[in-house]
């Protein structure tokens, strides 16, 4: 039977998130996470956060977690964002390694990784992208040869979010030069220190280093950090991507909070704004919503044994583009004022929308560009044949 | 928290998908256009008797007692299929009216007409400037005020006219209040009203998905088959992505329709907070719906091209049919407005 009401159990799950969030997340926003000195005070943050149990609520309790459901870690997400609480800078790891980990790392791989790095106290980034393999990831050419006890890796990583601070990075390496594209490649994660690596930061279009250039030479890595089998990395990360795409890497909440703040901006705005921008407000309220409910649908399914496969494309188009347009209409109202930055005293919410408005445009490119997921549901959801 | 159909309301959708395959195919529609088909709507006879007619009236009259949600897919089916006639007004939005309201009244007796598929119903709320599905409709439920009317078709001062989609009938109406017409007046009566209307916009949002849907299908089978340049249209990245856009909003009209239809459904279960929550609900349904169902007709015409554009083409039943029905029960722009009145 269809019940789009909460249980007792997640109303109660809800009103116990409610309070600990409203009690403990910092009453002055913190610098952002994507610089060297947010990043630090972001994973006091989080370290608080795991401490209480609240890092990774869907989690086995041994790893940290509080078994919560799929249901329940959405009702937490929209809580999480409804107060403002700080961005998730473990958010690559703790959303889209762990996953992998959970479903292919070893029982020592599990023990060793995945506590420490949902507390803040080792920090993993994702390392995909290479200079000239972006969209095309399986024409990588980085690589993994075998030595003693391990491997050496060669190559370049690049757009390495918050790699620029992190301890470690995860990506793929080819370990069989004799095979194509898919096939011979391995799932590796490797120190962002040390002899063989190189790190550069690379300021992104706010100005904040929340991207890396990974320089690695010879760079050696033992047995023990491969997630999946040797030659099997393709499968290994394809689970990962499916994930990012999929729930974990934008929950509704994020965007119902933004809706909220558009709501509360054109409040302040409402009599002197162009008359026709109340519409356009509308529609990005409308569009958080129907994020939700399609997100509650999808989770649905999920659970009765339907999995999201290549729909989830659609979703990703959906989201990164609604988020672009509910900026534009937030620095619409805010007139001549839009341009001012951080740091401006005249600027509305301390420069918020510029610098929200600057990361919404990069949605429509990272985790698979929109065009690569509008291919992918041509092909995958309405059977299209490929060019 | 569950957001999913039962396993009862997808065999009734596969039950009614099933029948209207096969009785309301492309050229019974075609026949409804040209006014050469023996029934003035196709299929009703057999719909009546497998009981989608009345789904929503109560036992006692013959029907299901069933739910909004009960109705979503078989409406979307009845969309799919460009299903002529009221069925929206019969099946979800009149018929309980009616029975509700004239209970007591000798206008009952149509409750039971209605049931069988004997006799059809139109709406036609304050403020509406064209009834649709009239003069073909048997009886017209006619708002005035705080007061419900109805009106045998012959009553109503109808002057037909013709819209763009030769098998929706529509008129404009005439009609001066009489006695001998009055179902109900007063609180109670408007209260009945203002469900009929979000019944109405409900059920007009499921055609609108149903539509979108067959239109995507016509045109992905056409870009499969369709070769230019030594290859299928559909193998194009330029074809594919209008095709995704389309795929894209119907996938997010869904689950706001679904949604909408629960609300409605459960809309006293927290008093006036819940009304007010079915309420917008609704009006997001009809917005989603509508303007995905139009955007899906551009790109569906736009895949075909030339042979789209011509009434030889199936594809004109399905894009005038939204065209036709879209703006009943409320615009999009009219939704837009009562929303921002909640919310803004």
């Amino acid at each position: 039977m269809m019940d789009l009401d909460f249980t007792e159990q997640e109303q109660a799950f809800r009103a116990e998130c409610r309070a600990w969030l409203e009690a403990n997340v910092p009453k002055q926003s913190l610098p952002s996470g994507d610089t060297r000195e947010g990043y630090a005070l972001h994973l006091e943050w989080e370290r608080k956060l795991f401490d209480a149990g609240w890092s990774c609520v869907s989690w086995p309790k041994e790893y940290g977690g509080r078994e919560a459901s799929l249901y329940e870690w959405l009702i937490f997400e929209e809580e999480y964002y409804r107060v403002q609480a700080p961005s998730r800078v473990t958010q690559n790891g703790i959303f889209l390694l762990a996953p992998t980990i959970f479903e292919f790392g070893t029982e020592a791989q599990k023990a060793r990784i995945l506590r420490p790095m949902a507390r803040g106290d080792l920090s993993i980034a994702q390392a995909w992208s290479e200079p000239n393999s972006g969209s095309d990831l399986a024409s990588l050419r980085s690589t993994a040869k075998r030595t003693e006890g391990g491997w050496l890796l060669t190559g370049q990583k690049t757009w390495s979010t918050r790699g620029a601070f992190s301890d470690m990075a995860y990506g793929l390496f080819r370990t069989d030069p004799s095979k194509a594209r898919h096939k011979g490649l391995t799932y590796f994660l490797f120190p962002l220190t040390g002899e063989g690596v190189t790190v550069r930061g690379v300021d992104r279009l706010d100005g904040d280093e929340g991207f890396a250039e990974l320089f690695l030479e010879d760079l050696f890595v033992p047995d023990e950090n491969i997630i999946g089998e040797v030659d099997k990395g393709w499968e290994v990360a394809m689970a990962t991507t499916s994930s990012e795409r999929g729930l974990s890497l934008r929950s509704p909440g994020r965007f119902m909070a933004t809706a909220t703040r558009l709501i509360e901006l054109y409040g302040r705005y409402r009599e002197t704004c162009d008359p026709a921008l109340r519409d356009q407000v509308i529609d990005a309220w409308m569009g958080a919503q129907a994020y939700r409910w399609y997100t509650f649908k999808s989770v649905t399914d999920m659970l009765t044994g339907k999995p999201i496969g290549a729909e989830s494309s659609l979703n990703k188009v959906f989201w990164s583009e609604m988020d672009v347009r509910t900026h534009e209409t937030a620095l619409a109202i805010l007139d001549e004022r839009q341009c001012l930055d951080e740091g401006s005293a005249a600027a509305d919410d301390e420069g918020a929308w510029i610098k929200g408005f600057q990361f919404a445009l990069a949605g429509p490119i990272y985790a698979g560009t929109n065009e690569i997921q509008r291919n992918i549901a041509a092909q995958r959801v309405l059977g299209l044949p490929r060019g | 928290m569950h957001f999913a159909f039962s396993e009862d309301q997808t065999l009734l959708r596969d039950t009614v998908r099933d029948v209207l395959a096969k009785e309301c195919a492309p050229e019974v529609v075609r026949r409804v256009w040209t006014g050469s088909n023996e029934e003035r709507v196709p299929v009703w006879g057999t719909l009546a008797e497998n009981g989608f007619v009345g789904m929503a009236a109560s036992e006692a009259a013959g029907g299901m007692s069933m739910s909004e949600v009960d109705l979503a897919l078989v409406l979307e089916e009845a969309g799919y299929a460009a299903l002529p006639g009221p069925i929206v007004e019969s099946a979800l939005a009149g018929l309980p009216l009616l029975e509700q309201l004239s209970a007591g009244t000798p206008h009952a007796a149509w409750v039971e007409r209605v049931v069988s598929g004997e006799a059809t119903l139109g709406l036609y709320f304050e403020r509406q400037s064209l009834a649709l599905h009239a003069p073909l409709a048997d009886l017209l439920l006619v708002v005035r005020g705080d007061a419900l009317y109805a009106v045998p078709r012959a009553e109503a001062g109808l002057v037909a006219q013709t819209a763009v989609d030769r098998a929706t009938s529509v008129a404009t109406l005439d009609y001066k209040p009489s006695p001998a017409h009055l179902v109900a007046r007063g609180a109670a009566a408007q209260v009945a009203i203002q469900l009929a209307y979000e019944r109405a916009a409900l059920g007009n949002a499921c055609v609108m998905v149903g539509l979108a849907r067959r239109m995507l299908d016509l045109a992905v089978a056409y870009a499969k088959d369709r070769e230019q340049f030594g290859k299928p249209i559909g193998a194009q990245q330029a074809v594919q992505h209008h095709l995704a856009n389309a795929a894209g909003r119907i996938a997010f009209a869904q689950p706001v329709v679904y949604r909408a239809a629960w609300a409605l459904a459960n809309r006293d279960r927290a008093g006036g907070e819940s009304r007010r929550e079915a309420e917008l609900a609704v009006s997001m349904a009809k917005i989603y719906a509508e303007e995905a169902a139009r955007f899906v007709a551009k790109v569906a015409l736009q895949v075909h091209g030339a042979i789209g554009y011509t009434i030889e083409c199936d594809l004109h039943f399905f894009m005038k049919r939204v065209w036709t029905l879209a703006p009943f029960y409320g615009t999009a722009a009219v939704h837009r407005a009562r929303i921002g009145a909640h919310i803004l």
